[in-house]
């Protein structure tokens, strides 16, 4: 059985809201398959009683203390913005 | 002039007996970018009014009250932001971003008193071993411009060879820092995960990301590094631990200090040519009085499937904030909101960041987090086991960065599994979260080879004395490519 | 066919820190849009979340409030999904190790005690909020966005909106009392999502659930959910089947509208965030936390009934909020009758608060001053009558009840000989009075007492100038 499908790859990318056509989606299938092929060797390392790591080195309670600092300029965080109005950031609607 | 012949230290020293200004410094590198970039491609964006500017005012700063950096020029890696000036990660997702912050590492550089002159190309997103994945130039390396710098940090990389800049900021996920400073033969510093705050590097893999100085001499890495350490409470998984005088331990001295030699590095998939550089290394390593033995690290050859599914699934999360809605490349001619997220994102990438968040994407999914995700992280934990079991015997691990010289520009893009096993010997270092250096150690058909030495977390001083030993018994570090040879006249 | 009604909850309530979850931008509600944020509440390219001890605390809080165990070793995760409000496009949250697992609370309803379960409580950030226009765009403002929150998700033990109801008051109430949370679901502080199935008496396996959403009270989550159990009960009855749904609460028809099927459920690729460290919990960081943990309503009812004698109606409007509660136990320990103190807090100082739209803290009132008025009456120095006038003058500006009494010359009148004049000058001016008391017309005292109260203006002690008037009227 293939590694990933076709359809499976249309489904990530509507997952991850990657528009692909038909020729991408191929690509991406066969892209992919070869790479998670390749990964699928992972199955030969006995893991069992193995922790999985997340953090490469160990750390625990990094916190900081409850202390407001001023907002940042509104003019400022509209800068990079492409469209706003009234102060806020302007999107399409859901269903458009 | 030859002025970036100098090591940093001399470099201070002209500075101090006012023989150069850092404003003649500035205008040196802007001279150099102009005169060679055009072949070599490693700029992006050049801050040269403002540089100038910096450079005058930073002349006027009292002796004492100067650093061992003070007055430097500096360039950037394009995926570290910097306030006011522009920031793209090499990407159209990022055209003409105008950060309203800045890195902390770039605010270090600015403390310390270096002179950002400009932003180095990269890999899209640092996604990629070349930095041809860059949507705006391909960077040449700088020993022949048909080859690739490597990469991400190509850009880097390639301008301190050029000798463009004398230092830059790279940035390292799985050796971004470390093979494009082989192939370019200069050092490359990956540091500790944890000593340089993330704070402002726009994340490739959170768990992976390091920022590190690639740089002509190891003197001057160090000198670099120890300006942009230390702890930053933005940065939560950045260490409060003290941040010593990197350049103090290079003393020279490496009598009885233990190494392991990795075996998995010499093994499969490891050119002759490489394989060869390293054992003539480890000669010069036992001459100066240190014992080499090999060292196995069994899960090497896992490192590299491991840290494609783990790098991925944390950028496909990392990457989704690029939406076309606070900032960067926004679509037109949108109907909905799903539109506008697709379009945008499937316009605004290119295909290997799209080929990676579609990858981490499918091994978060239901399903299969199991399988894939979980299981690497699984794996990566023995990777890093193999260290720490490693490092209970030896003082630091070598072995050669990577397992080839450089390879020829469009050689590999189409081939993405040739392309990741140049980073088998650099990867299991970030799932480790080891600091690990590369030094010049040598040369295939004119193209530069690196040694890669590797320490225990926290102990870049130890890696970094090995290597400044390495580099004065050996005289790879003075060559120069062809190309800047032209610039020192 | 009889359907048994299962309903689950999930309530989001906001903590009121200072700044926000994982920046130090300000969290206070309603200021100017985009106002109150942080490159890192945008989700700016490189920005980093460090977690606010504080929001851990109160989160800690309420989960102990809510009788939920601590787990000792948590960490945070990320929930991935596209929506404006969402500017990472992942929500910061806790999956497989939430701060509080397996909670309760008891709640009462006509008079049966019932233990209700929470399945998880767990801490989070907030997104921001989409304003949609009807030009077809929406306006993203992202004050809200990294505000902390808890989500308290209830087990599926509720079994009628009353008792969904009384779940919501109880856990309002608690949180409430655990200062974390303003809890004002006007202001959003506090937010419920409800879900309900119905199956079929006897039978184990749940219904198909559908989610309601938009409940913008408690009254209305009583309500939607009313109406949803009939609907339900009406589809199945003929023969249908319930889809996996959300359904909108409208409010002015009273009715649950569909907004959409779900189709599946969502894939939010959940991971550990490697942004954030783990969190370790020590027991004497825990220790430290429950210790600041104030009494909490049903203890203190029972307080109120058992050692202070209030009937159990009284104990529970007091406990009612924690503002009210603390000031009835500063007013006893000032040394107020507790009963009165009572009567007093339910009565007038309740209806002085309703009337002026003010909180307790807002009026001129003190547990001291109040128990001051409370002796002055015990003591007869003043009538109910005049404390009333003395009532309203502490609460419009405070002060010492005996101080505006002295001042104002409200002292009661029980000087026998001074009173004996007044009255004996009333029954001089009201012959009628005493003609009709002759003729048996007992109220005619009625209103020579009234009329030696108004000749004194209030100040004559009433039970003495009873007395008096009963005495000199047979003199006639």
């Amino acid at each position: 059985m293939a590694v990933i499908t076709k359809d499976q790859v249309k489904h990530v990318a509507n997952l991850a809201r990657l528009a692909i056509t038909e020729e991408e989606a191929e690509h991406y299938t066969e892209k992919l398959a070869s790479i998670i092929e390749f990964a699928e060797q992972l199955n030969e390392v006995d893991t069992s009683g193995v922790e999985p790591t997340t953090h490469p080195v160990p750390l625990v309670n990094v916190l900081r203390e409850d202390k407001p600092s001023k907002g940042l300029d509104r003019d400022l965080m509209l800068k990079n913005v492409p469209e706003h109005e009234d102060g806020m950031v302007k999107v399409p609607s859901i269903l458009g | 002039m030859t002025l970036f012949n100098h090591s940093a230290k001399e470099l201070q020293q002209l500075l101090h007996s006012k023989e150069v200004s850092a404003v003649e410094l500035t205008d040196e590198a802007f001279r150099r970018i102009g005169k060679v970039d055009g072949d070599v491609k490693a700029f992006l964006a050049l801050n040269e009014e403002q540089a100038k500017a910096r450079a005058a005012e930073l002349d006027n700063t009292p002796a004492d009250q100067r650093g061992p950096l003070h007055g430097l020029p500096v360039g950037v890696k394009d995926n570290i932001v910097t306030e006011g000036l522009e920031t793209t990660c090499a990407s159209r997702m990022l055209g003409g971003f105008d950060p309203i912050y800045h890195a902390t590492a770039a605010k270090k550089l600015d403390d310390a008193g270096l002179i950002t002159v400009g932003k180095v190309n990269m890999d899209e997103f640092a996604m990629g071993g070349s930095t041809e994945t860059s949507y705006y130039k391909k960077t040449a390396n700088p020993w022949n411009l048909d080859y690739v710098p490597g990469g991400s940090s190509g850009g880097s990389a390639a301008a301190v060879a050029a000798g463009e800049v004398p230092f830059t900021l790279g940035t390292d996920t799985g050796g971004s820092i470390r093979q494009p400073a082989a192939y370019c033969g200069v050092v490359g510093m990956k540091p500790t995960y944890g000593r340089v705050s993330r704070y402002g590097l726009v994340a490739f893999a959170s768990s992976l990301d390091q920022i590190g100085p690639i740089t002509r001499t190891v003197e001057d890495n160090a000198f670099l590094l120890s300006a942009i350490s230390g702890h930053d409470p933005f940065d939560s998984t950045s260490f409060d631990i003290d941040v010593p005088d990197f350049a103090s331990a290079l003393t020279g001295d490496i009598k009885g200090l233990k190494i392991g030699i990795a075996s998995e590095y010499l093994g499969e998939g490891v050119g002759e040519a490489s394989r060869n550089a390293v054992k003539d290394a480890i000669k010069v390593l036992e001459s100066l009085g240190a014992e080499v033995e090999e060292v196995s690290l069994p899960h090497t050859k896992y490192a590299l499937p491991a840290y494609y599914l783990l790098s991925s699934s944390e950028a496909s999360s990392n990457l989704a904030r690029f939406d076309g809605i606070r900032y960067g490349y926004r679509a037109e001619g949108i109907e909905n909101l799903e539109d506008l997220y697709k379009q945008t994102r499937s316009e605004g990438f290119g295909d290997e960041v799209k080929t990676r968040i579609m990858l981490g994407t499918f091994a978060l999914s239901s399903g299969f987090y199991d399988a894939y995700y979980k299981k690497a992280q699984k794996v990566r934990t023995l990777v890093r086991d193999d260290f720490t079991n490693a490092f209970e015997k030896y003082d630091v691990v070598i072995g050669p960065t990577s397992p080839t010289p450089a390879f020829k520009l469009g050689e590999q893009i189409d081939d993405p599994l040739t392309m990741y096993a140049n980073d088998i010997l650099t990867i299991p270092v970030n799932l480790a979260g080891v600091p690990a250096i590369s030094v010049p150690c040598g040369f295939d058909n004119g193209l530069p080879l690196g040694l890669q030495i590797i320490g225990r977390h926290f102990d870049e001083s130890t890696v970094y004395r090995v290597a400044h030993a390495f580099e004065q018994s050996t005289d790879f570090h003075k060559r120069m490519p062809e190309i800047r040879e032209g610039l020192e006249q | 066919m009889n359907f048994e009604t299962v309903i689950g909850l999930e309530v989001h309530v906001e903590l009121k820190t200072d700044s926000k979850i994982f920046s130090p931008a300000p969290n206070h509600f309603g200021a100017g849009p985009n106002t109150n944020t942080h490159v890192i509440d945008l989700g700016y390219p490189g920005v980093l979340p460090v977690l606010n001890k504080r929001a851990v605390e109160f989160a800690m809080k309420a989960a102990m409030a809510l009788n939920c165990e601590i787990n000792q070793e948590t960490k945070f995760d990320r929930k991935n999904y596209f929506y404006p409000d969402n500017p990472k496009a992942y929500q910061i949250s806790q999956f497989d190790k939430p701060i509080g697992e397996h909670g309760w609370i008891e709640i009462e309803v006509e008079g049966k005690k019932k233990r209700i379960g929470i399945t998880r409580l767990h801490l989070e950030e907030d997104a921001g909020k989409l304003n949609h226009t009807d030009k077809g765009y929406s306006l993203v403002d992202y004050n809200r966005q990294g505000t902390p929150l808890i989500e308290i998700v209830s087990e599926p033990d509720i079994r009628t909106p009353e008792e969904a109801y009384a779940y919501l008051e109880k856990l309002k109430s608690i949180v409430q009392y655990t200062g974390v949370s303003d809890v004002k679901m006007e202001e959003g502080s506090l937010r419920c999502d409800a879900n309900i199935s119905l199956r079929p008496y006897g039978q184990e396996e749940f219904g198909t659930k559908a989610e309601l959403k938009n409940l913008n009270s408690f009254n209305f989550v009583r309500r939607g959910l009313e109406h949803e159990q009939k609907r339900q009960a009406e589809v199945l009855l003929a023969g249908g089947i319930i889809e996996q749904e959300t359904r909108r609460f409208d409010e002015s028809t009273g009715k649950t509208i569909l907004m959409r099927v779900k189709e599946g459920s969502d894939d939010y690729r959940y991971f550990p965030e490697p942004d954030l460290t783990d969190l370790s919990i020590d027991d004497e960081w825990m220790e430290r936390i429950r210790a600041e943990i104030p009494e909490l309503p049903d203890a203190r009812k029972e307080r109120y009934v058992s050692e202070l004698g209030l009937p159990a109606y009284d104990a529970m409007v007091l406990t009612l909020t924690k503002d009210m509660s603390d000031f009835f136990d500063a007013t006893v320990q000032a040394g107020a009758d507790a009963k009165l103190a009572s009567n007093w807090l339910m009565g007038e100082v309740s209806a002085y608060m309703n009337t002026n739209q003010k909180e307790l803290s807002d009026t001129g009132l003190t547990p001291n001053n109040l128990a001051g008025m409370i002796k002055l009456i015990e003591e007869g120095t003043i009538s109910s009558k005049i404390a009333k006038k003395v009532f309203k003058e502490l609460a419009d500006n405070g002060g010492d009840a005996e101080k505006i009494v002295k001042e104002k010359g409200l002292v009661q009148i029980s000087d026998e000989g001074e009173l004996l004049k007044v009255v004996t000058e009333v029954l001089d001016n009201n012959q009628q009075s005493i003609d009709d008391f002759k003729e048996g017309k007992d109220r005619a005292v009625g209103f020579l007492v009234g009329q030696v109260m108004k000749a004194t203006k209030g100040q004559a002690n009433p039970p003495l100038v009873n007395k008096l008037i009963n005495q000199e009227i047979r003199k006639r």
